[in-house]
């Protein structure tokens, strides 16, 4: 089997999962128990934290662990919005954000909020003197990814987070599902007030997540209860989600930093193999995060070309997964202004650090035959 | 060519004439146990200050593994070169490049090593003439440089340093024996433990322990605390007192505006013996003047009468936010304010005398035979003894 849906879900680490089973065999007391069994998960639970705060240069109380990206996403939104709409009701984003930053922004609309999509340009890159030309006095959330979901491209957060500083009045909000352990990103004196990080797209567990809020943040949360997660997020404590996400985190920086070149290597490898199929077009621009690469095959409608793929035994995807639902165009890639006849059938290729160039061969291979044989039904 | 070596300079070391050498070998000591994990590195101490061998290392990464260590002054990222003028020129010109934000510099140079050619004022110029015409932008300010480029010639080699990075101050921890302090789990006293440490001194913890009145996640608290003070030294003992049946005995027999002396005194009585046992000759609180009940000058007066050993107090004149500062500083704040009941809270009286006296604090305690379950608490001790890396091995695996 060959995996390169890397940026719709990861394999687990063996050790994540490891780590996930003793500590719900082991530590299934709730931290905020007094009884012994509820110290000894707290006392996990605060070395999970203050791992996790270390591994992103943070501090403890900035981390509220949560269910994964979309959360943190929401979490972050409307949290901001509502806590300070009386300071202002106009919100900045763009127009190539996960649908969990888009329509979170979009339901925030339907309660009166004013809404910025900025435009990207043909590379996928917001420009940050757009972003600064939109900031109005009321303007009291900028939401911009890291890394492109569906393109990999890169925005230009720490720029906008050199805007951001420059105005006190709003926060700066970071989807940085895509980036985290690929393109690195400094979350202190960054400008950054909010992060989104998930962790089942770096080897974690689904249902794991961290959204980072700088100290002195206010927001309103989305769950009220037990005022658990410093009163961010009530619900009991994950603990072995936790563990399991912060064994994530730290695995994935330590691959970066042993693998990171030779993951550059494996796009650079594809990228050429394919530009020597013809009839495929790479979408994605040449400067973007060493994982993600999006191609079209005109002509062609993706899924027939995921299926044929799927049976030899190769994963591949169309546009995001959460997002594939809904058919034809890519927004993301029509906010590139890439063509509709390219944006109606590209493909989604993302690697991991596990991806071999053997992989890498044989799906080069596996397509150029899957085209073959597609064009001589078709044609 | 880079940055090859740290310079540390000493501080009030260079002042105590016979000591020197104890001192200067505890800080090796000191540094080098700090510095362990990172095996390339070699440090060599001479008479004024140390020479830590990079071999590759960052020089930012461990000048901050040893900002915590006292005894240290200040600190140099330097380029070590042979004492040849066209080598020392590149040296110099490498380290005005690496330097960030910076606009105008001065060189000063210190011939050691009278043998070199060139005079110190001469040099200076010649540096500073080579520096302008290799680079953009820069111009000279002998008053106040936004970067001062040092050239120290010495016999063997020449040392180049730009940035100074202040250390600790202090003296090394161990050059000054040894207090036992009364850890709280509160704010103030690992203040005050961190403030002796400051001075040289190597501290041990006592705590009072008052299950169930007290949770093990408060005496977690001031583990975590004492693991937090190992930062500036090297390991923290910490004797846990069974307190809670002496305290019951308090409660019950002594008149409520008093219980809160007496229970103040018998942490004296307990604390004295184990230094006595443990040859340590002072204790230390985080006592501070007219803070609490317990901190008037006459309630100071009377639980001082249990022991003539000497208390440090090191926060007594501080004020509340002062000491808030140190203690965020110092990363303790976030432990002490986790919010589990310690043995002063939970037996708390509704209203404690503020003014108590002497003699009649005596007098309420001489009516009640405490000898026997002082020595029963005193038998119960417990010792945990917390290093710099802390022992949750099992925990660590897991992440």
């Amino acid at each position: 089997m060959i995996y390169l849906d890397n940026s719709a879900t990861t394999k687990p680490y063996t050790e994540v999962l490891t780590s996930f089973e003793q500590v719900s065999q082991k530590f299934y007391g709730n931290p905020s128990s007094i009884h012994d069994l509820g110290i000894e998960a707290e006392k996990l639970f605060l070395k999970a934290r203050k791992q996790a705060a270390q591994l992103l240069g943070i501090t403890s109380n900035e981390i509220v662990f949560n269910s994964g990206g979309t959360e943190g996403n929401n979490t972050a939104i409307k949290g901001i919005a509502l806590a300070h709409q009386n300071r202002g009701n106009h919100i900045i984003t763009s127009q190539i954000e996960h649908p969990s930053v888009l329509e979170a922004c979009r339901s925030l609309e339907s309660l009166g909020f004013d809404i910025t999509y900025l435009p990207v340009n043909k590379n996928g890159v917001v420009s940050v003197s757009d972003v600064e030309k939109a900031i109005t006095d009321k303007t009291i959330l900028l939401s911009i990814m890291h890394v492109n979901n569906e393109l990999g491209t890169i925005q230009p957060i720490e720029e906008i987070g050199k805007v951001a500083k420059r105005y006190p009045k709003l926060f700066f909000h970071v989807d940085h599902v895509q980036g985290f352990g690929k393109v690195d990103l400094q979350l202190k004196d960054s400008g950054i007030d909010l992060c989104t990080i998930s962790g089942h797209k770096i080897h974690g567990l689904k249902g794991t997540g961290l959204l980072y809020i700088k100290r002195g943040t206010k927001i309103f949360p989305l769950l009220h209860g037990g005022d658990q997660e410093m009163g961010y997020r009530s619900g009991t404590e994950n603990l072995a989600g936790v563990v399991s996400l912060v064994k994530a985190l730290r695995l994935t920086i330590e691959r970066q930093q042993a693998d990171l070149k030779r993951l550059e290597v494996r796009m650079e490898k594809l990228r050429q193999q394919l530009t020597t199929i013809d009839g495929v077009v790479i979408n994605t621009p040449p400067q973007h995060a060493p994982h993600i690469l999006n191609i079209s095959v005109p002509g062609f409608k993706p899924e027939v070309i995921i299926h044929a793929l799927g049976e030899k035994n190769i994963f591949i995807s169309t546009k995001s997964a959460c997002s594939s639902k809904t058919p034809d165009e890519s927004a993301v890639l029509n906010a590139c202004a890439i063509k509709p006849e390219l944006s109606k059938s590209a493909l989604r290729i993302s690697l991991s650090y596990d991806t071999t160039e053997h992989d890498i061969a044989v799906f080069c291979q596996a397509l150029k035959e899957v085209k073959d044989q597609l064009s001589k039904v078709m044609g | 060519m880079q940055y090859d070596h740290i310079i540390i300079r000493y501080g009030e070391i260079a002042l105590k004439g016979k000591n020197r050498k104890e001192f200067t070998n505890k800080l090796h000591e000191n540094v080098a146990r700090k510095l362990k994990p990172f095996s390339q590195i070699k440090i060599k101490k001479t008479r004024d200050r140390m020479y830590v061998h990079l071999n590759g290392e960052d020089p930012s990464i461990i000048m901050e593994q040893c900002t915590d260590i006292f005894g240290i002054q200040s600190m140099s990222a330097a380029i070590k070169v042979p004492n040849e003028e066209d080598i020392i020129k590149e040296a110099a010109l490498y380290a005005l490049n690496k330097t960030e934000n910076a606009q105008t510099f001065k060189v000063t140079v210190k011939r050691v090593n009278k043998e070199f050619p060139i005079g110190s004022q001469q040099f200076n110029q010649v540096l500073g003439g080579h520096l302008l015409a290799n680079t953009d932008g820069y111009t000279v300010d002998v008053h106040q440089p936004d970067i001062e480029i040092h050239v120290e010639i010495r016999q063997d080699a020449t040392f180049i340093t730009s940035k100074k990075v202040m250390g600790a101050g202090g003296l090394p921890v161990g050059t000054a024996g040894k207090t036992l302090l009364l850890l709280s789990g509160g704010i103030d006293s690992p203040v005050a433990g961190y403030l002796t440490m400051k001075r040289g001194v190597q501290v041990e913890a006592i705590h009072f322990h008052s299950p169930p009145y007290t949770s093990e996640r408060a005496k977690q608290k001031v583990i975590d605390l004492a693991q937090q003070l190992t930062a500036f030294g090297n390991k923290v003992k910490i004797h846990v007192v069974p307190f809670t049946k002496l305290q019951q005995t308090i409660h019950r027999e002594i008149p409520n505006g008093y219980s809160m002396t007496v229970m103040r005194r018998m942490m004296m009585r307990i604390s004295e013996r184990v230094a006595e046992k443990e040859n340590i000759l002072s204790l230390t609180t985080g006592e501070n003047l007219g803070q609490v009940a317990s901190q008037t000058m006459e309630s100071m007066n009377a639980i001082n009468q249990v022991t003539n050993y000497p208390i440090l107090r090191p926060l007594l004149t501080m004020d509340k936010d002062e000491i808030i500062d140190i203690s965020k500083k110092i990363n303790t704040y976030d432990i002490s304010i986790r919010p589990f009941e310690d043995c002063c809270t939970v037996f708390v009286p509704t209203a404690p005398k503020t003014k108590p006296k002497r003699d009649k604090v005596a007098y309420y305690e001489s009516l009640v035979d405490f000898s026997a379950e002082l020595e029963e608490t005193i038998e119960g001790i417990e010792t945990i003894e917390v290093t710099q890396k802390s022992s949750n091995d099992e925990l660590d695996d897991l992440l």
